[in-house]
């Protein structure tokens, strides 16, 4: 026998086996935590209820609105060339607000590059938002100012950083907790599964937030895993929980509930929020080469805004005045990004050189120097 | 007692437990450091003395403590990491060169990440694989990594607690092949610059330029070349970021001659660097092109080739005698 005939011999078997390993494993879809329907209807759940008021539950609409406004007002910055890259997070806007506005002042949040809608509810600027995605800096704002990190680029590296930082918190005998951001793209990361050792065997205070938007730019989850996400936790020795994403109530109930077991000391939860993201990976990405209209279609008919809305006014918690206020504080927030950006200047030539090194270094002195004699030569010629 | 003679490796140990008594934000971390006091017992007694809440015993993974130890800083605490071997930083070196060395900068200046993460490198005691590499020039290349070596003990002494205090992150490779070398400590002397390079033994006419374990065969070297009449000038650079590039300008235009001496491969090493920017500084003092003798472009060879990979005092001595013949 051929070597050939031996590999065409095969050849069906292992199709065979292929076939079935992109089959999606049936315990894929679990139970969700979920408090507010597709359909906005509220519905109990035994162990993560909560009880908002009308006022609270405005809020939480208000800042999936301007989230959303502000995000589609970047994609469009990037269209119009002003942006050279943006990050969407249009359809996550029920997990990042929910999540977001469960935590504490003196909480600290290590994002990835996408939570636009975690940094509005710590009160970061949104313009501060853009200056990386414009090219004038790589971050740019202060850390320690809302307790809101960089966002971080590399897939996964800050669970690490956010496990770290933990373990700090419980040194110092703080009640603080630490929230870590990542997708479900992340989760095949090392980083992650060491953060998820070094949490456990430390017992951190720190909440891992997967948004699991079923997409890591072309790849499905189920190229990253085979169980699902939340499922990971328990070979760690940790509780995990997979929450409807699009449910801005059961976001805030579940994560609520993981930060405060973080507080007593009972160490660190894994909250799958299981979501999608309804646009591109970024304004660079195509996904229309890698997944179908009906699809996206399927998830639109569980859109987070929408099906709070649908609450608020059976409700009667809001009225037509609202929404209205709303749409023009929308706009508002659009011209002041769309003006902040067209203002954002370039940094000066010499900022490359700024803040590489802390106690400064002979070698970034002569650069440096060297540069700016080079630059102050054509100055000069031009005299 | 402010002056002992002391291994190498007490006076890494008698660094970290200063440095311990001295800031309550210093931290350990590392794989066996803690009741094992590190596989060469670097931090021997600091788990009994400092607590387990000080000096920290990790899981084996190294991302892990470089990430985790990142984590720790921007919550301000100092962590001083140690891994294991050289050829194990691999795993950490994405949190090292993506996460540490750019962190600062990102942030405008805003936080500080005063992380150092110890590396016993280099060859010469027999290992097997992975154990016996001198990567520096990989971290020296990286913009925000400051990275240093000490060759006696009292710069382990200083150079140590020098780099804990710096609010940049430091890479310290420790040249394992000096651990059980006895020198003198001065523990009450104010120590020179951290990224200040030395005169180890002042010549005439060629200039020897090393740091960590090829100081002694360098100085081993003068030594022999004296008996032949040839006065030959050993500079330990002790940093290899940044690099004291006045100092080594200083001895060549004296000398006219420069050879640079590393374990590491020759090929893109720091003896390359060094080479092209005393070119630039001293083109017209030099009587002979700067030459390097280091590893060569293999895979560190296995323990019965060492010693022929290791630069030593015959291929030393052959680099001096091919400059002075210019």
């Amino acid at each position: 026998m051929t070597v050939e005939s031996t590999a065409a011999a095969r050849k069906p078997r292992r199709a065979s086996k292929r076939a079935s390993a992109t089959k999606k494993p049936q315990s894929s879809e679990p139970q969700l935590v979920q408090l507010l329907t597709p359909e906005g209807e509220r519905v109990q759940h035994p162990e993560y209820d909560i009880d908002l008021s009308a006022d609270e539950l405005r809020g939480l609409y208000r800042d999936m609105v301007l989230t959303r406004r502000f995000d589609s007002e970047a994609t469009a910055l990037q269209r119009q060339g002003e942006l050279g890259l943006w990050a969407s997070l249009l359809g996550q806007e029920a997990a990042q607000i929910g999540s977001g506005r469960a935590l504490r002042d003196d909480d600290y949040v290590f994002p990835t590059y996408r939570e636009h809608g975690v940094a509005w509810c710590r009160g970061v600027d949104p313009t501060n938002l853009l200056g990386m995605f414009r090219g004038v800096n790589h971050g740019g704002w202060d850390p320690t100012t809302n307790n809101f990190h960089l966002y971080t680029i590399v897939i996964g590296s800050q669970t690490l950083h956010a496990t770290g930082y933990a373990m700090g918190v419980a040194k110092d005998g703080a009640d603080s907790a630490v929230i870590a951001y990542f997708g479900d793209g992340a989760s095949s990361q090392g980083d992650v599964a060491e953060s998820f050792t070094f949490s456990a065997v430390y017992n951190a205070p720190v909440v891992f937030f997967c948004q699991n938007n079923q997409w890591a730019i072309s790849e499905p989850t189920e190229r990253q895993t085979r169980v699902p996400l939340y499922q990971r936790a328990q070979g760690f020795g940790f509780p995990g929980v997979r929450v409807d994403g699009n449910d801005v109530l059961a976001c805030l109930a579940v994560t609520r509930s993981a930060l405060e077991r973080a507080r007593r000391g009972e160490g660190p939860t894994l909250v799958e929020a299981f979501t999608y993201r309804m646009g591109a990976h970024t304004t660079s990405d195509d996904p229309t080469k890698y997944r179908h209209d009906d699809e996206r279609a399927a998830w639109e008919a569980k859109d987070p805004i929408l099906r709070l809305r649908t609450y608020l006014e059976a409700e009667g918690h809001a009225d037509e005045a609202f929404f209205t206020s709303l749409d023009e504080e929308s706009d508002v927030l659009a011209k002041r990004v769309r003006e902040a950006v067209r203002a954002m200047p370039d940094p000066e030539d010499m900022a490359m050189f700024d803040h590489v090194y802390a106690d400064g270094h002979s070698l970034v002195d002569e650069e440096r120097a060297q540069f700016a004699a080079y630059q102050a030569s054509f100055a000069e010629e031009g005299n | 007692m402010a002056v002992q003679k002391l291994p190498l490796a007490k006076a890494l140990n008698e660094s970290l437990r200063k440095a311990l008594e001295t800031d309550p934000k210093v931290l350990i971390m590392g794989e066996d450091v803690g009741k094992l006091g590190g596989v060469f017992r670097i931090t021997d007694g600091l788990q009994k003395d400092f607590g387990e809440d000080r000096v920290i015993d990790t899981p084996l993974a190294e991302s892990g403590i470089v990430g985790t130890a990142i984590g720790l800083a921007l919550r301000g605490y100092r962590p001083v990491v140690e891994i294991q071997f050289d050829g194990f930083v691999f795993p950490a070196y994405d949190q090292i060169v993506t996460q540490l060395a750019k962190m600062h900068a990102r942030a405008l200046g805003k936080i500080k990440l005063p992380v150092v993460i110890r590396i016993p490198y280099g060859g010469g005691i027999g290992a097997v694989e992975h154990h016996s590499e001198s990567p520096e020039a990989l971290f020296a290349h990286v913009a925000g990594l400051k990275v240093v070596s000490p060759s006696n003990s009292s710069d382990a002494y200083w150079m140590l607690q020098q780099a804990i205090q710096s609010d940049d992150p430091v890479i310290f490779f420790e040249p394992k092949r000096r651990y059980w070398d006895k020198s003198e400590v001065d523990t009450e002397a104010i120590p020179g610059p951290l990224h200040a390079a030395r005169v180890a033994q002042p010549g005439s006419d060629v200039t020897l330029a090393a740091y960590g374990p090829m100081v002694k065969v360098c100085l081993e070297a003068a030594a022999a070349a004296a008996e032949e009449g040839k006065s030959v000038e050993v500079l330990d650079l002790r940093s290899m970021s940044p690099i004291d590039f006045d100092t080594i300008q200083t001895s060549v235009e004296k000398t006219g001659r420069l050879v640079v001496v590393h374990e590491a491969p020759v090929f893109y090493g720091s003896g390359a660097e060094i080479a092209a920017r005393i070119t630039e500084r001293c083109f017209y003092h030099l009587e002979a092109p700067v030459l390097r003798v280091g590893g060569f472009h293999a895979p560190y060879p296995p323990a019965r080739l060492e010693e022929e990979y290791l630069p030593g005092l015959d291929r030393v001595l052959d680099a001096v005698d091919r400059s002075l013949a210019y």
